[in-house]
């Protein structure tokens, strides 16, 4: 038996060490340093995507009045913006850091199962492609927000399933990635690598595809049912049947809120390598920001209707849901002060990586404190759906998760690609960077404070001041993330030769390899001591 | 032959390296699901690029599984790589458990919730007013009485009629699969076919008593989809639940012709375990289903 397939068998599999050139090697590679490079380029693809579409948005509301586009485009805008940086930019970007690196810092040769990630990052290509092309759709691309509530929602046009089929997809590759993640944590570890011995940059990414796995068969459901409202007369969001469009807000939230944290994770166990190696100690208290990921993970699935309480509810779920919410901010609160202590007394330097982790410790702070205001049910009444809270998630995602995602490119790209990049141009986009992100999102702040709402092209002329500079902050947020690309090009096509630590002082074994990363690595178990 | 090198060598984890499978299987989804959204759209070539992602997809699932199989044939899974099937299995298994506890969780919360509200339980008098003949019991249509009948009735069907004797085969089937996985590990492979055999008859004939249930409801009771919350909740998680009996069923033929062709061995049969898991895991969901949507 084994003769008659050995042989056909052979024949598909390319000898060791060899791999396709062009673009063959693209869709046909399962090496996990291939996969990630995809998922990361994908992912600043869409980011500039999402990013043209802010953007846009923000150009419509330099001024008070109908400048640039009809209300129903401005809606279009705005959910498809969030679903682009959502899903395209920010998860692909930890999905292609996981790749990278959970194999080169769990000593093991590649993902547990090749072939699945390759499949999950395609199907995520596709389904994007079934997103973006539903902005040409009769009708537009679906106008009701990334939450997609019903009954709005059930007015799209022919975008709908498009939109809807595209979240299918997008949940099967999530799936199977986060599969693929806790397989290869759980079963490919090097011998000696223990649990709690494992970078907390693995730690948190298997904390999140368990998150993952729980809420993204939830969120398929709750968009399968509006699939069925709309075009098969079911009743689940439609009170004449005994349906009620709440529950689609239940269903939304208990995916949704873990979805923010799928994100923020990760972003999380960057930071945590980064600011140990800037700071020439080891991370203070290991095992409580194992444990303090772990009980945000947990919260996360009892914290939804914080996201409803406008909706109204009885006293007992608005003092559940507050009180579960703020929570939340002991763990949290955890982690911050581990990664101050982790700095007390360090011999500091301040290279990119650093610049950014410093900046997310204070800036997703601020985000962090803004949830504490928006969790109180009685002040959420007042905040809800105004640019408050506007302000509240863009600081939390990105001063939070994308300046360590970028932080995170700083730190490894040297590992990548074998060359130092250029430190004053990192310099500068940090600054330029920082300091825009600030005039982008702090001013909405004040705009939700005086009840400008969100997602509304126009305004009363008292916003016009601070909505002029937030768009200005954008402009020059946006421009800033040229230098970026420019320097990830710079970096990739040659430079200094960069040593295997990169760094002054490099811990784990992703810095054992030497730079770039051979394209096999690890494939006798490294000894651990 | 590289094949037989990674066979002598039971340390080594096997990675295989490069597949044009994933990409045409992207591509395969994709179609499938233009298609699906064409066809929903009313476009005239919807449904044939539907029908086309179909025939694609099931080509992918006899590329990607005869693959696989043929890897294990030549022996190039090792220990470790097994352990990795069966905790890929189990999360999958899992995140399909979530899938169904959305429609679980509709189904909970508009028995438990909307429905009493709408009658103007609690805070929600507003909503008595609205429908003051509204009958806020279950099974319901809603107040608007959602029904495919002109005078909004319908009829629904009793647990203890076919769905008890549905019951009792998918019980019954999860006993017979057992028998066969006992068989295989004591290497009697005549009863493992045998009772392997039956588990997928008993499978289909679920199916059928299903399809004969749902035509019946259909044309007779007045119980349709779009039979308010009720026929929402009912053919979504039955449906559901079929089409994953289908694929079970499917899953067993398969094991099935290997165990016909002199696969597995008393030690090694992973792919029977994981379909057996993957039995059993309906099973439960149909009991969930007999207790909650038909009997309660």
């Amino acid at each position: 038996m084994s003769t008659a397939y050995g042989s056909g068998t052979a024949g598909h599999v390319a000898h060791h060490g060899e791999r396709p050139r062009g673009l063959g090697r693209w869709l046909t590679t399962t090496n996990h340093k291939d996969i990630g490079t995809m998922y990361l380029v994908f992912s600043l693809t869409m980011f500039f995507v999402g990013g043209t579409l802010a953007l846009l948005i923000r150009a419509e509301l330099f001024q008070p009045g109908l400048q640039l586009f009809n209300p129903g485009f401005f809606n279009q805008l705005t959910t498809v913006h969030a679903l682009v940086m959502v899903f395209g930019a920010v998860m692909p970007a930890t999905v292609g850091l996981a790749n990278w690196m959970i194999p080169l810092q769990i000593g093991a040769a590649d993902m547990a199962l090749p072939r699945m990630n390759l499949f999950s990052f395609w199907l995520l290509f596709f389904a994007f492609v079934l997103l973006i092309s539903s902005l040409f759709m009769p009708g537009g691309a679906p106008a009701a927000g990334w939450t997609l509530y019903p009954p709005l929602v059930l007015q799209s046009g022919s975008a709908f399933p498009m939109a809807v089929f595209s979240i299918h997809l997008m949940g099967a590759s999530s799936i199977m990635g986060a599969i693929n993640v806790i397989v290869t944590i759980i079963n490919m570890r090097a011998p000696g690598m223990t649990l709690l011995k494992m970078p907390l940059f693995t730690w948190s990414w298997l904390i999140t595809a368990y998150l993952l796995i729980a809420v993204m068969p939830v969120f398929a459901g709750g968009v399968t049912m509006l699939l069925t409202d709309y075009f098969f007369k079911t009743s689940f969001f439609n009170a004449a049947g005994g349906g009620d469009p709440v529950l689609f807000q239940h269903v939304f939230w208990f995916f949704g809120h873990p979805e923010v944290y799928i994100m923020i994770l990760p972003a999380f166990g960057i930071v945590s390598e980064i600011i140990p190696t800037f700071s020439r100690k080891p991370i203070f208290g290991y095992e409580a920001m194992v444990y303090a990921i772990a009980s945000i993970a947990f919260l996360s699935f009892i914290v939804w209707a914080h996201h409803m309480f406008t909706v109204g509810m009885p006293l007992a779920g608005q003092l559940f849901f507050t009180l579960s919410t703020m929570l939340i901010a002991v763990p949290t609160g955890v982690k911050i002060f581990n990664w101050t202590a982790t700095m007390w007394r360090g011999s500091l330097s301040f290279e990119p990586p650093m610049l950014f982790a410093l900046s997310f410790l204070f800036l997703f702070t601020i985000g962090g404190f803004s949830g504490l205001m928006l969790a109180i049910a009685p002040a959420d009444f007042q905040y809800h759906d105004t640019y408050f809270v506007v302000a509240h998630f863009h600081y939390v995602l990105v001063p939070g998760a994308v300046f360590a995602i970028m932080g995170g490119v700083y730190y490894w790209l040297p590992k990548w690609t074998g060359h130092r990049y250029d430190m004053e141009l990192a310099k500068w986009h940090f600054w330029l960077t920082t300091i825009f992100v600030n005039v982008l999102f702090f001013p909405q702040h004040f705009l939700g404070l005086a009840g400008m709402p969100r997602r509304i092209p126009d305004y009363a002329t008292q916003f016009a001041d601070w909505n002029m500079v937030s768009s200005i902050g954008a402009f020059g947020f946006g421009l800033s993330q040229l230098l970026f690309v420019w320097l990830i090009v710079k970096c990739a096509r040659g430079g200094a030769p960069a040593t295997a630590g990169v760094w002054d002082w490099p811990h784990g074994l992703e810095w054992t390899v030497p730079s770039p990363a051979p394209y096999h690595t690890f494939e006798k178990a490294p000894e651990l001591k | 032959m590289a094949a037989a090198e990674h066979a002598r060598d039971p340390g080594q984890y096997y990675f295989p390296h490069g597949s044009r499978l994933p990409f045409y299987g992207s591509v395969s989804l994709f179609v499938l699901m233009a298609g699906a959204a064409a066809t929903l759209n009313g476009a005239g070539a919807g449904a044939w690029v539907l029908g086309l992602g179909f025939v694609m997809l099931c080509v992918l699932f006899f590329l990607w599984f005869g693959t696989v199989i043929h890897e294990n044939q030549a022996g190039l899974y090792n220990e470790q790589v097994d352990r990795s099937f069966r905790m890929g299995m189990m999360w999958f298994i899992f995140s399909e458990v979530m899938f169904f506890a959305a429609f679980f969780a509709a189904l909970f919360y508009a028995r438990q919730l909307s429905v009493p509200w709408l009658g103007g339980e609690g805070e929600k008098a507003v909503t008595g007013l609205l429908w003051p003949d509204f009958d806020a019991g279950w099974p319901t249509n809603g107040p608007g009485a959602l029904s495919p009948r002109d005078d909004g009735s319908y009829e629904i069907i009793p647990a203890f009629g076919l769905p008890a004797v549905n019951t009792a085969l998918l019980l019954t089937s999860g006993l017979t699969i057992t028998i066969a996985h006992h068989a295989m590990k004591m290497g009697h492979r005549g009863m493992l076919k045998i009772f392997l055999a039956l588990t997928f008859l008993l499978g289909f004939t679920f199916l059928g008593v299903q399809a004969r249930e749902y035509g019946h409801a259909y044309h007779e009771l007045g119980l349709q989809l779009g039979t308010g919350i009720y026929g929402s909740t009912f053919f979504m998680l039955t449906g559901f639940h079929g089409l994953h009996v289908t694929v079970g069923a499917i899953m067993l033929v398969v094991i099935w012709l290997r165990c016909l062709k002199g696969h597995f061995t008393p030690r090694q049969h992973f792919a029977f375990e994981a379909v057996a898991w993957y039995w059993h895991f309906v099973d439960v969901v149909w009991l969930g289903l007999f207790i909650f949507v038909y009997w309660l």
